[in-house]
This record gives C-alpha cells, structure tokens and sequence, in this order.
C-alpha cells in the first residue's frame, strides 16, 4: 500500500514538474507565430472606444494568400479596435472558404475568384459582393528557364510553349482562386493537361511554390504570395508578367443572413464596410515587402477618391 | 503550446475514460458477432484523421445537425475529433492486453471469494502495462495529428492554432526554421510526457 502511495505521490510530483517546464517554454514561443505584431500598428488610430464590452467575434473566411503574405495581421488589429471586435481568420483556398460561406460557417468571405463569387452572390449566399484590391498573377520558373518563354507578354502563349517543351509545371490543383485562374489560361492556350510534366500538388500556395522551387519547375502564383517567399530564400524568377489576363481581383461578400440567421450579419456588413473605406484601402497600400506594395487598393470609395489622377 | 497541451490531455481523458472500460469489457465477455466488432475496431485504429475531420466538420457546421452547439472553429470540435481518432486506439490495445492476462485468474479468483468487480479489476490490474501502451499511442496520435484539427478548428490564431497547425502555416509560409523550433518544441513535449508514462509504469512494476 505504501508502495501504491509512493507511485501517486511520483506521479503529481511528475505533473507538476512538468506543469513549469511548459510553463517556461510557453513564453518562449509565443512570439514566434507572429513575428511581425509590433509593426503592424496600424495608422494613427482616433480615441480609444469608451465601451469596454465583451469583444464580438467574426469569422472571416480568406485565401491563404492574404494571410501568408501578412497582410491581415497587418490590417485586422484596425478593425478589431474600431469596432471592438475578435476577429478569427480561416485561411484556406477559395473554393473551400466559400463552401464555409455557404454552409454558414463565416460571417464574411474575403477571395479572389470573380466568376464564383458572382454565382455565390447570384445563388443567394452573399448579400453583395464589393471591390477591394487586387494584385497580379505571374508566371515564375527556375533561372534556367528550359522552356524559353522569359520576357513573354502572353501567360497563354508562354503555357503553350512550357506544354510544348515538357517542362515541369506545377499546378495548386485545389480549386482555389489561383488554381480557377490557371485552368482558365490553360484553355486560353487550347492545352489538354496530360502527361508527366503536369504535376497537380493539392496543395497551398506557399507549399506549391517551394516544391516549384525544388523541381526546377514552373508555376503560377499571386504576387503577394511569391514576394513575401522571396524574403525568405525563394530562388524562382518572375519570368511573365503583365498579361491582362493575370489580373488578379479580390473581393468581400457578407454571408447572407436570410439563409442563416445565427451569423454575424451586422459584424460582417461592417466588416465589408471597413475594408472598402478610404482609410483602410491607405493602409492595405502601406504594406509593403521589400519596398513593394502587395496588393492595390480597389474599391469604389478608393476609386472616387483617386479618379483624377 | 498550452493549447496543444490542453486539447491533448482534455482529448485523452476522454479517450481513456470511454476507451478503458469498453476495452476490458469486450475482452471478458464473448457475443455473437464479437469478431465483425474487433475488426470494426482495429480498422478504427487506422482511421484517416482528415476523413475524422471532414465528417465532424460536417456534424457541426452551421449546416449539419448539431450547428447550433456553435461548437465549429472552437477547441471543443478539436478535442470532439481527437476523441474519435484515439479511442479505437485505447480499446484495442486495452482489450488484446486483457485477453491476454491467463483467464484461470479470474477463475481463481472468483473462487475464492471475490466479486465479479473484483475478479475484472484484477485482471485489469494485471493488464495494466498494455493499458498504458494504449494510452501512449492514443497520446501520440493526437499530439501530432494534423489535418482533422486543421479542418474543424481552423487553425485560428490564438484560439485554436496549436503546435501541429502552426508548424503547417510557418512553413507554408516558407519560415522553415520557426517551423522547425515549433516541430522540437512538439517532440520533446511528446518525449516529457512519455518518460513520465514511462517511469509510472517501472513504479507499478515494482508495486
């Protein structure tokens, strides 16, 4: 019996002990995650809100670019100040954050894939879809550039001649904004998408880009995403870029209320309402990676303001 | 960190406290049918986590039958997941363990006396080694699942990203070393918490 109460005795000593050694290594990694929280204080921000309620929380349903990019830890603590907010951000593929849109599971979608946030709009889903930035799609490849189509003007024309030449092409392959975009470049280019050159990873853009980079291989990415992994040892080059076809526009659309009433419609109407103000479309400008701004402020109130110049 | 820690230890209890009982019951007693239930179990043993994933989403979404618990992209869809991948884990090993401790025992005991309770506790006791190594394989395989936690926690900054999640994120995002001093943290944490099952279990050998 002394034995057993040894043995329990060991095991809370073992807790315990355990308990403070997380404990230290807790505030060791806490920073990591988020390494760039002090730089994202936003613009000067006006009084503080003198309501100290409970903070309401908003799902918001995203691409992984802007999140990988930084962009939303760059911009949200804005909002969640102004409106006293928590904002939790889902990021996955377009396809998937409008699926969860449509189930009910966010109160706003922030994606890029026009056709698709029309229908989503168009099916009831969404109470309006609005402008917000847009940024561009490139082609990027290895250096060497086995297919030769560096300089190219045309995406279509240069995706023609890496199927034409067999260089490897690696495609998201999981019906995000992007993957939509090269599907459409594909047919655009009349190529049927068989063979071993065609690799279909299923994967996010950081992930796809870095097996590019491993493969020697070609792929499309938004610009945010390929910039923000320029800073971190990416060696693929820009090789076409500037095609109006890779224009690359992104949207906000509150979920529709009417199909499920326990979400935050309010929250996800104001939230549409902040990203598309003067003054946050100014702050999306001022994030820059390497002097270079990611993204273009686009929408209306943007637009009126700077349609003079 | 904490969370990790938390979702893992809250979803191993749960495991546990349905895992053990229901494992060393089926091993005591024999129905028909008991074979189809075994191999039920063991295939849950290899259970696609995501496939765990996809359908709990589908339970708690807004959309599916229990979306008004609000339970999606919280800690409580997490642990839900966890459960159900570890569970099956912890009921086949308890069971084979205790199928396997000599069924004179039993006998034995009964006959001398002791309770039906009894003669099962101890052939519990008995099994207590296999018992642990179920709940170190329940613990290993939510300590370091993916892809279900992804999918219903939504790997939430500050709410629901934990250290598995985090690692996916960084090195999407190309930051391969805080990815990699995330993966260190997550082993050594997996390495504390098994010497620890360890060393409990050297002390009940002496017992």
């Amino acid at each position: 019996m002394t034995k057993r109460r040894i043995l329990i005795l060991f095991l809370i000593f073992a807790l315990a002990s355990l308990t403070t050694l997380l404990a230290a290594c807790g505030d060791k990694e806490k920073p990591a995650p988020t390494p760039t929280k002090e730089a994202a204080t936003p613009l000067p921000t006006e009084e503080p809100t003198p309501e100290p309620a409970a903070p309401a929380r908003l799902i918001l349903a995203t691409t992984t670019s802007t999140e990988d990019s930084g962009l939303l830890e760059y911009i949200l603590p804005d909002f969640e100040a102004k409106y006293n907010a928590e904002v939790d951000v889902i990021a996955v593929g377009t396809g998937q954050a409008l699926e969860l849109g449509q189930n009910g599971d966010a109160d706003v979608v922030l994606v890029h894939s026009r056709a698709r946030e029309d229908a989503f709009v168009a099916d009831g889903y969404g109470t309006a879809r609005y402008d917000v930035m847009y940024n561009d799609f490139i082609l990027v490849g290895p250096a060497a550039d086995p297919a030769g189509i560096k300089g190219m003007t045309d995406a279509a024309a240069a995706f023609a001649q890496i199927a034409e030449s067999g260089s490897t092409f690696v495609s998201r392959g999981d019906d995000s904004g992007t993957h939509s975009k090269e599907k459409a470049i594909w047919t655009a280019a009349e190529v049927t998408l068989e063979g071993d050159w065609y690799i279909s990873a299923g994967q996010g853009m950081g992930e796809v880009l870095t097996m590019s980079d491993e493969m020697g291989a070609y792929t499309l990415s938004d610009r945010a995403t390929y910039v923000a992994r320029q800073a971190t040892g990416l060696k693929l080059e820009i090789l076409v870029e500037g095609d109006p076809i890779l224009f690359n526009p992104y949207g906000v659309i509150p979920v529709n209320p009417e199909k499920h009433p326990n979400i935050n419609a309010e929250l996800g109407q104001a939230f549409a309402d902040w990203i598309t103000s003067l003054e946050t479309q100014e702050l999306i400008l001022s994030f820059k990676l390497n002097d270079q701004s990611l993204f273009t402020p686009d929408s209306e109130a943007w637009r009126a303001a700077h349609s003079g110049e | 960190m904490w969370r990790s820690l938390q979702v893992t230890a809250s979803a191993l209890v749960f495991s546990a406290a349905v895992g053990v009982p229901v494992g060393t019951w089926l091993a005591l007693t024999r129905f028909r049918g008991q074979r189809v239930l075994n191999a039920l179990i063991y295939t849950g043993m290899g259970l696609p986590p995501v496939v765990v994933g996809l359908v709990v989403y589908l339970f708690l979404s807004n959309s599916g039958p229990l979306g008004n618990l609000a339970w999606l992209f919280t800690i409580k869809a997490m642990v839900v997941a966890q459960v159900i991948i570890a569970t099956p884990l912890v009921v086949g090993v308890t069971m084979s363990s205790v199928r396997a401790v000599d069924p004179a025992l039993r006998v034995q005991l009964r006959a001398l006396g002791a309770t039906r309770w009894q003669a099962t506790v101890a052939a519990l006791v008995e099994a207590r080694f296999g018992v642990i190594v179920g709940l170190v394989a329940g613990f290993g395989s939510i300590i370091s699942e993916v892809g279900a936690v992804m999918l219903v926690g939504g790997n939430i900054d500050g709410r629901t990203r934990v250290l598995t999640t985090a690692v996916v994120l960084e090195t999407r995002r190309g930051n391969f070393d805080v990815a990699l001093a995330l993966g260190i943290i997550l082993l050594t944490l997996s390495f504390a918490a098994n010497l620890i099952m360890v060393m409990g279990q050297g002390k009940l050998a002496e017992s």
